[in-house]
């Protein structure tokens, strides 16, 4: 029997009509593709007049297949296929065509758009005839979360989830949790201090009878899928027992080598090869730095052994490998500092006093290496004028073309804790002032009253070569002031570079491992930029926090929520349901040559050395089509992505070629 | 039961095909009984011009091997076809081209230079070379007109059936008779065969797979027992009909593809270039193109050995030689 296909062409508004002509291409798939046993089009095929209007025509028409011609199937293939479910027609016998992102949006002239949208709907309804019904797998949620990155986004995440009553497991790369926030000293607008209101958070997810934390761990690799995920987790080697250290700290104090503590104090300070990086530091058990270590570097010392009374100093300790499963994993891993080396002319690493915005959080923090005092680099000289420069790397279309969106709140925080430490002059120098949200434009109202100087411009360069008198010994920002439309020179003793957010170097890396992807610039792509902006485009993953973009904490934290709570809904739903679309192994063509073994993406496929044939583990695939291109046999097929669909997609979109070089062309050698 | 009729016909081949029948050897005579042979030029007499007058479709088997590279080999296609009730594709060579589908990648005309002008072993100094038509004082003479791409039997004509290998192997070629014989046939247009591949009477250990280098076969003694593949040796038989029993791996020589692709596959050589890429281990580009570069030095004659003129690229493309002239 012949299918009968209702294809649907939506104009998007102007979206898609705009650029083609949806009236024609309606009339056309009706008059010229066969099968067509209905076509459409609408204004809006997505709201629910469209949708009653397919569902009415599957009912009434006897529709054994749909296409929809409009958007992305992102945006709305389970739109479209719960219409069809309601009217009785498997889900999986609605094809999506996308004649928006993929026509409309980059064409520029009407007609070979309409041309176009003509061909993809030709492929479509090609394509759709051959599909098979499929049945969505349910799976069980597993209760317990993973999530990565305990910093502010992380830690909310966590303490949300757990607080509800679910177990969640909370990875951090860094020997304490707590993330940037940390390391601050106040925080804007509010000016309240970091630590006070980060601790508590810290020691309650480590305390919390729902949480466990692996610090000093990384997450290695993810298998499964939504609901039941398998996770690898490396917890590298501290060299110090978890269960016998009680955090006194004797180790630190007496181990005789010093290392300048280049991450938690940027620089400015120093730990011991035995170290936790603050005191406030959770959990409370110091880490050997094997690369710095006396003893592990040239087999003498071993001090901290003896001065530690529990007797927790491991010198063999191994990395550990932890293997769990988890329904859900959130992400909240954050963001790195741009290095301000990449723009010479600001001469940072070159001119001793130009610090970078985290080297002034750690000057001006009571518990940093100056307790608190703001000094030049000599450690001892208060500075009488203070210069901040906005958006260094950011805003650049060298470096990143992001807002990094806190910079500006960071410098007025800056401006004040200068102002209210040292009297200095404190000068600005911004493109534009960024301020809109909850209390900082009154926040920027109060720096202009308390008399910080604010200099509209991008800074040309800064320089401690004097040209004129005031200069010596002073560093000179040059830069044109669009204000008063000229050319300034400014001698400071204190430059500040509020350097840009950006994306984890291993960014990329790890989404990868959990099957979601970066925008351009690194961050982590949301399902919706609007409408989703927590979720991804696989299922269980979500992010939280800076990692999916620069960010200001109260945003980070409304992201950890926001991300806990739909993880939330999905264990209390208990069941997901799984794309059906996957690969199956014909186990009597299958020869076992195991080529397809280690090629599956998401550790789907086994081999059963009795029967010497593969399987594919149908809960972990992906339908990612892998190891479908990889068979030699040919014996593997990927469901709703088959051979005999692909063939019937490329014949269609070729509709018109085959008429122009007439039956058989092709064939001619 | 009268017996019915058998034609034996070799076009672009080697005639392993005709030595692979006989080697049936004594069932040679359960054929005679079943069949009078009207055609076999290699093993018996018979005459075209007797094969002409004969009815259409009254010649009950036609077991023909060979491509279609010249205008009289054609003809024979479409003669035998039309008198053959059924028509079977013999071998590699009808199947899929074979060693002379490698032609392909030249045209006629450099073929010609090549065989009858460059070949250092040649001694032709009039710089003859073969000629559709010719004058002599007793008239034209006509040769067979030599076409620019050799066409296998199933690009010619329509085929029943499919019979692999290069020679087929005498087993499978008494199994396929049987077959015809007690009539219990797949569907027409199919391969007469099984659906998987070389790997699978492989007695070879094999792990999971993972290549830095590809070896030539003169640049090691494999050991015995590890699949080929896995030493670093471009095996074909995961991508190859089984059919053979795995006679070259058996013999520690990788298998090189004659029995074709497995049933449901498109190009072969498509297939074995992403097998063989997908166990390549490395990402990084630049490794990559090394070990390809250094281990697959003709990827066409490894890759398609067997299979070009029946691939999806079919011979050289048009735009190449055009650049190369
Ligand atoms: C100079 C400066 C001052 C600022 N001041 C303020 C302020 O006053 N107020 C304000 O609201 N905002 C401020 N911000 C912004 C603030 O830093 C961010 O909003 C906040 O850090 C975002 O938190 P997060 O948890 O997303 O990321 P992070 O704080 O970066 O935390 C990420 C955590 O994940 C861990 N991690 C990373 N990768 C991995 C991995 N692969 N595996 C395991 N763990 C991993 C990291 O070690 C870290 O602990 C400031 C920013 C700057 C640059
Ligand atoms: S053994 Fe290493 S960590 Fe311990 S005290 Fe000596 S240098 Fe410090
Ligand atoms: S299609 Fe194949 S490679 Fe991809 S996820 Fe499924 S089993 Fe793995
Ligand atoms: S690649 Fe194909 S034939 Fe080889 S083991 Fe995998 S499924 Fe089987
Ligand atoms: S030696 Fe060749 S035929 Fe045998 S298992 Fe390895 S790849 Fe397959």
């Amino acid at each position: 029997m012949a299918e009968r296909v209702g294809v649907y062409v939506c104009h998007c508004g102007s979206n898609i009509a705009g650029m083609v002509d949806c009236e024609a291409v309606a009339r056309w798939a009706k008059e010229n593709v066969s099968d067509v046993a209905v076509s459409r089009d609408y204004k809006f095929m997505c709201s629910s007049l469209g949708q009653a209007m397919i569902e009415e025509d599957i009912r009434k028409e006897g529709l054994t297949r749909v296409v929809v011609a409009a958007c992305s199937p992102h945006l709305h293939e389970k739109t479209f296929r719960r219409a069809c479910s309601n009217a009785g027609l498997n889900p999986y016998l609605m094809q999506m065509c996308n004649i928006r992102e993929h026509v409309s949006w980059v064409a520029q002239e009407r007609d070979p758009a309409t041309e176009k949208a003509k061909s993809l709907i030709s492929a479509a309804v090609a394509r759709v005839k051959r599909q098979e019904p499929l049945e969505p797998m349910k799976v069980g949620v597993n209760p317990r979360t993973l999530v990565v990155g305990g910093g502010i986004a992380g830690l909310q995440a966590t303490l949300e989830l757990a607080d509800a009553g679910y177990p969640v497991v909370l990875v951090e790369r860094s020997p304490s949790i707590g993330g940037h926030m940390a390391q601050f000293d106040k925080t804007f607008p509010t000016l309240d201090c970091s630590a006070c209101i980060l601790t508590p958070k810290m020691s309650e997810a480590y305390q919390h009878e729902n949480v466990t934390l692996y610090s000093y761990a990384e997450l290695e690799e993810v298998s499964g899928s939504v609901g039941a995920f398998k996770v690898r987790i490396r917890k590298r080697a501290r060299s110090v027992r978890e269960d016998l250290c009680t955090g006194c700290g004797a180790c630190i104090e007496k181990c005789p080598r010093k290392v300048v503590d280049n991450d938690f104090e940027v620089g400015l300070g120093y730990r011991k090869a035995i170290y936790m990086p603050f005191p406030q530091a959770v959990p409370k058990i110091p880490v050997i730095d094997r690369e710095n270590c006396t003893w592990f570097q040239r087999g003498k010392c071993r001090v901290c052994e003896k001065m530690c009374q529990p007797g927790a100093i491991d010198y063999d300790q191994q990395d550990e490998i932890i293997e769990l499963d988890v329904g859900n994993i959130i992400l909240a891993t954050g963001w790195k500092l741009f290095d301000c080396r990449k723009i010479p002319q600001y001469g940072y690493g070159r001119l001793a006093n130009v610090f970078t915005n985290m080297e002034f959080e750690r000057l001006c923090n009571a518990a940093g290496p100056t307790s608190g005092k703001i000094v030049l680099r000599d450690g001892k000289t208060e500075p009488r004028s203070v210069a901040i420069v906005h958006c260094v790397g950011s805003r650049d279309k060298n470096h990143n073309e992001h807002c990094s969106a806190v910079c500006c709140m960071a410098a007025l925080k800056f401006g004040h804790l200068v102002l209210e430490k040292t009297g200095a002059e404190v000068y600005s120098f911004y493109i534009d002032m960024r301020t809109n949200q909850k209390m900082y434009e009154e926040f920027y109202c109060r720096l202009l009253e308390e008399g910080m100087h604010f200099i509209r411009g991008r800074v040309a360069e800064i320089t401690d070569a004097a040209r004129m008198p005031g200069e010596e010994g002073k560093l000179i920002i040059q830069c044109e002031d669009t204000l008063l439309g000229r050319q300034r020179r400014i001698p400071v003793d204190m430059v500040i570079l509020m350097g840009a957010l950006e994306p984890q170097a291993d960014a990329k890396e790890l989404g990868l491992k959990c099957g979601i992807s970066c925008s351009m610039a690194g961050w982590y792509t949301e399902r919706h930029p609007k409408l989703d902006p927590v979720a991804t485009m696989t299922d269980g993953v979500f992010v939280a926090g800076a990692c999916q973009g620069a960010k200001d904490i109260p945003a980070a934290v409304a992201q950890g929520a926001a991300a806990a709570a739909r993880v939330m809904g999905m264990i209390t739903k208990g069941t997901v349901e799984i794309e059906p679309v996957v690969a199956s192994i014909d186990e009597e063509g299958c020869s076992g040559c195991r080529i397809c073994n280690n090629m599956c993406p998401y550790n789907a496929i086994e081999y059963d050395a009795g029967r010497n044939v593969s399987r594919v583990i149908t809960a972990l695939c992906k339908g990612c089509g892998t190891c479908v291109a990889a068979c030699p046999a040919g014996v593997i097929t990927g469901s709703h992505f088959n051979n005999e669909q692909i063939g019937a997609e490329i014949e269609g979109i070729l509709w018109d070629a085959r008429a122009a070089a007439g039956r058989g062309a092709a064939a001619a050698v | 039961m009268s017996k019915g009729k058998l034609a034996i016909y070799w076009a672009a081949s080697c005639g392993g095909c005709e030595i692979s029948i006989l080697g049936i050897q004594e069932k040679i005579l359960e054929v005679d009984k079943a069949f009078d042979i009207v055609l076999f030029p290699c093993g018996a007499d018979g005459k075209v011009r007797e094969v002409e007058k004969l009815p259409d479709k009254s010649i009950d088997l036609c077991l023909f091997n060979g491509g279609i590279r010249t205008s009289e080999q054609e003809y024979m296609a479409r003669l035998l076809r039309a008198k053959s009730r059924v028509l079977v594709a013999f071998g590699s060579c009808a199947h899929e081209g074979c060693v002379p589908g490698l032609g392909n990648l030249h045209t006629r005309k450099e073929i010609f230079e090549t065989n009858y002008h460059d070949s250092p072993s040649l001694d032709n100094p009039g710089g003859t070379e073969p000629h559709h038509e010719s004058s002599v004082p007793e008239g034209t003479l006509h040769l067979p007109e030599f076409y620019d791409t050799l066409k296998t039997l199933g690009q010619t004509v329509p085929v029943d059936y499919y019979l692999p290998g290069c020679p087929p192997e005498s087993e499978r070629i008494w199994e396929a008779l049987e077959a015809i014989l007690t009539g219990q046939l797949p569907p027409p247009g199919s391969v007469i065969g099984v659906n998987t591949t070389v790997c699978d009477v492989c007695k070879r250990k094999r792990t999971e797979k993972k290549i830095k280098a590809f070896k030539r076969t003169w640049e090691v003694v494999p050991d015995e027992e590890t699949c080929l593949l896995e030493q670093g040796l471009v095996c074909c038989g995961p991508a190859t009909r089984a059919g053979c029993g795995a006679l070259c791996p058996q013999v520690n020589s990788p298998c090189i593809g004659c029995y074709g692709p497995n049933g449901g596959v498109e190009d072969y050589g498509a297939r074995l270039m992403s097998a063989l890429a997908s166990v390549i281990d490395s990402n990084d580009p630049e490794e990559v193109e090394r070990i390809v570069r250094e281990g697959l030095p003709d990827p066409v004659g490894t890759l398609y050995r067997f299979s070009l003129a029946s691939s999806l690229l079919r011979r050289s493309s048009r735009q190449a030689e055009a650049a190369k002239a």
